[in-house]
């Protein structure tokens, strides 16, 4: 099963190192990794997509991401009602018979055209994974030259921050 | 006024209360040594910085302080790699210090840089990197608080050279702010009643003692639960000496070499405790097998050791000292008298198991057996020396037959198993601990391996005893050879044309060679009672196996006995 951790961590050189090291040494199966500055100036926000087999493997992850200094609170995310999205820029070869076509499924899928030229568009699309993946799967038939993807970030509905609980 | 960064480290170090460090110069760190020079800090020179960092982690080891040591960046820092791996593995406290380039040149290939952060991240409890002087002092703070504090380990700090010449006020933080960082001391109270509970409905009780007693110093307070409850115990490698071996509860190590008695009660018991173990591998054998008919309660400082390796019932997280106080006051409710009604044909059946098959030698054979060797050593030191081990067969023989009467007496790299940590931890050993003998048990593989630091017990007159078990092979490779692998004793061979005494002699430190069985009590008897240090080499027989033996991934109960 897929879970979502929310990690916060100070914002000093080499945590990310430290994070991926010890994801990598304790052989931990992380889908996505997303890191960015939060409302603190200190602090650093990873949201964290790994695949554990059971709760137990779940434990181990926290805890051990845990035992980073540098790791202030990691909140498990999973289940609980919260939104999460994904950034993708997809470059997609644009012949002038298709543009009209494309053009249609971006406005579908409540994307963007961000750069144009004679050959390709590129399109930005805000979404849940599974619409990021509907949509470049539509557009395959144009022909895809890049995709680029931010990983997964999400946050909690509600008043409350994660920092809080 | 402003002093320099080097004076500000060595202002570090005296107000962490450090006594010595183990260090080697070279050029990232002149500035740093040419103030060790001028405030004479006390300072050990080894012959190579695995050998400092392997002594500060003896000094650390016997001592409960944080070890020190020092060395200049790139194949400085390097040669640590070892010795740091040892203490991470094993939770003992260092600091490393390490030179860097000059702020300038990092990340630009160099001379003599090497990204020593970047490489001991796996292996270190926290590393930093300092590139300006006013961020020393905290660090410094930081770095020791998180080498000593919540489950110990080892910490480096690299330091970019100019950073020692440049100017700082100095002023050592009182505070430490680490909002990640927040050991626990006091876990919940009510969990110790729930073990309680378990204690009261168990018939078949084991506790199973680690590392982490002697780290935490509660041996004391595990004898008091002990001695009230009539619970026998077993122990890890690490958890020797924790209990006295010849406490009538002991029932010696458990797992891949443990003793008969150990190894079957941990297969029967219904309800296993342990106390600052990790289960490791070596301990468990096939961990679907062990303890299978146990509940496990599991007490540690660290929540991510539990249910790593095998899942608890019960977890206790804080510091032993806390706990086991706890479950202490607990106990005592019920008398003496009660709790040992309870376990009374438990016991009996352990005393049974020992009693069949206790650990054993071949008496008379007309070799010098190295069990008997121990034994003797044993005998003459009474179980109270801090006993220093490299690692192979002789580190197992050394497990099973000193009986170790005090917490901190016997200092062995279990985690990692480090061929050559012996002799240069027993140095530092003995420079934390003075008054106490120290021996260092070796074979003749693993003493190569850090052989040079004769020279610095030599110079220093570092009054340790050194016993080489010469079995003229690499004595463990070849026992699974014969074992697992047909006899093909591939390259495990160490039979040489060198000559150990007169290489210790050249290297300064007197020796002599024991062949001959008739003298062996009284040689080494003499040896141990030099005045300085003192190397003896014993020739033992190459052929001779540690026993009982747990095949690698079998259950702890498939012991080979032999005899
Ligand atoms: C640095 C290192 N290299 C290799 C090993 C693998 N190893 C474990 S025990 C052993 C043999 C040790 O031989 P010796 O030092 O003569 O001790 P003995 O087993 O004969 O007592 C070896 C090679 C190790 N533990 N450490």
């Amino acid at each position: 099963m897929k879970y979502t951790l929310a990690v916060l961590v100070e914002n000093k050189p080499g945590v990310l190192t430290h994070i991926s090291g010890l994801i990598s040494r304790r052989a931990f199966n992380i889908e996505s990794i997303a890191a960015g500055y939060t409302e603190e100036p200190d602090m650093t926000r990873i949201t964290i997509v790994v695949e554990a087999g059971d709760e137990y493997e779940l434990e181990q992850v926290v805890n051990q991401l845990s035992k980073l200094i540098d790791v202030i609170k990691i909140i498990d995310l999973t289940g609980q009602d919260r939104i999460h999205r994904e950034l993708a820029l997809i470059k997609v070869k644009a012949a002038p018979g298709d543009r009209a076509e494309i053009i249609n499924i971006v406005e579908i899928f409540r994307a963007h055209i961000v750069d144009v030229n004679k050959e390709t568009m590129i399109i930005e699309l805000i979404g849940e994974e599974v619409k990021i993946d509907a949509m470049c799967e539509l557009l395959k038939d144009y022909g895809i030259k890049e995709i680029v993807r931010t990983g997964k970030v999400a946050i909690c509905r509600g008043a409350k921050a994660a920092k809080e609980d | 006024m402003k002093i320099t960064g080097a004076q500000a480290l060595i202002k570090c170090l005296e107000l962490e209360n450090v006594e010595v460090v183990f260090g080697y110069p070279g050029g990232s760190v002149l500035t740093l040594y040419d103030a060790l020079y001028e405030s004479k800090f006390p300072h050990i020179l080894p012959r190579h910085e695995q050998g400092a960092v392997h002594a500060a982690d003896g000094y650390a080891r016997a001592t409960g302080k944080v070890g020190v040591c020092i060395a200049t960046s790139g194949p400085g820092a390097t040669n640590l790699i070892t010795g740091i791996a040892t203490a991470y593995m094993d939770s003992i406290s260092l600091v490393a210090i390490t030179g860097q380039v000059i702020v300038p040149l990092i990340g630009r290939d160099s001379f003599q840089e090497a990204d020593i952060k970047g490489i001991t991240t796996p292996i270190t409890k926290h590393n930093f990197l300092i590139k300006d002087v006013n961020d020393l002092p905290r660090v410094m703070k930081e770095a020791f608080y998180i080498a000593r504090t919540g489950r110990p380990g080892p910490v480096l700090v690299d330091i970019a050279k100019d950073v020692f010449a440049a100017g700082v006020d100095f002023e050592y933080p009182q505070k430490i702010t680490l909002r990640g960082y927040d050991p626990i001391h006091e876990g919940e109270e009510q969990i110790i009643g729930d073990v309680y509970k378990e204690l009261l409905q168990a018939k078949r009780p084991l506790f199973f003692i680690g590392g982490g007693v002697n780290l935490s110093d509660t041996s004391e307070t595990i004898r008091k639960i002990v001695a009230h409850t009539g619970i026998p115990v077993v122990s890890s490698l690490m958890g020797l000496g924790c209990i006295a071996d010849d406490d009538p509860y002991n029932f010696g190590m458990i797992g891949m070499h443990g003793t008969y008695a150990g190894n079957m009660s941990t297969t029967e018991t219904d309800l296993l405790v342990g106390f600052g173990v990790r289960f490791d591998d070596r301990v468990t054998g096939l961990v679907d097998e062990f303890a299978a008919k146990a509940k496990i309660i599991h007490f540690d400082i660290d929540p991510a050791e539990v249910n790593k390796n095998v899942r608890s019932h019960i977890r206790v997280i804080g510091n032993l000292q806390w706990s086991l106080n706890e479950l202490l006051n607990q106990v005592i409710n019920r008398t003496k008298q009660e709790w040992k009604e309870q376990f009374a044909p438990w016991r009996e059946k352990m005393n049974a198991w020992k009693l069949e098959k206790p650990l054993g030698y071949d008496h008379n054979s007309d070799f010098i057996m190295p069990q008997q060797v121990i034994e003797k050593v044993s005998q003459i030191t009474k179980g109270e020396a801090i006993i220093v081990t490299d690692v192979g067969q002789h580190q197992m023989w050394t497990a099973q037959f000193y009986r170790f009467q005090q917490p901190r007496s016997f200092l062995t790299s279990g985690g990692l198993g480090t061929m050559g940590f012996g002799l240069p931890a027993a140095l530092g050993a003995k420079v934390g601990k003075p008054e106490k003998p120290v021996i260092c048990i070796c074979g003749d593989g693993g003493f190569m391996m850090n052989c040079q630091e004769l020279m610095t017990v030599a110079d220093l007159n570092i009054p340790i005893k050194i016993i080489i078990l010469n079995n003229q092979c690499l004595g463990m490779v070849a026992q699974w050879q014969r074992t697992f692998y047909q006899r093909h004793y591939s390259h495990s061979s160490l039979k040489t044309k060198a000559d150990f005494v007169k290489l210790s002699e050249a290297m300064g430190v007197p020796a002599c060679r024991l062949e001959n069985k008739k003298e062996m009590f009284q040689v080494i008897e003499k040896a141990l009672s030099a005045d300085g240090p003192f190397l003896i080499e014993i020739r033992i027989p190459s052929e001779e196996d540690v026993l009982p033996m747990v095949p690698a991934g079998a259950g702890l109960d498939k012991m080979i006995i032999g005899g």
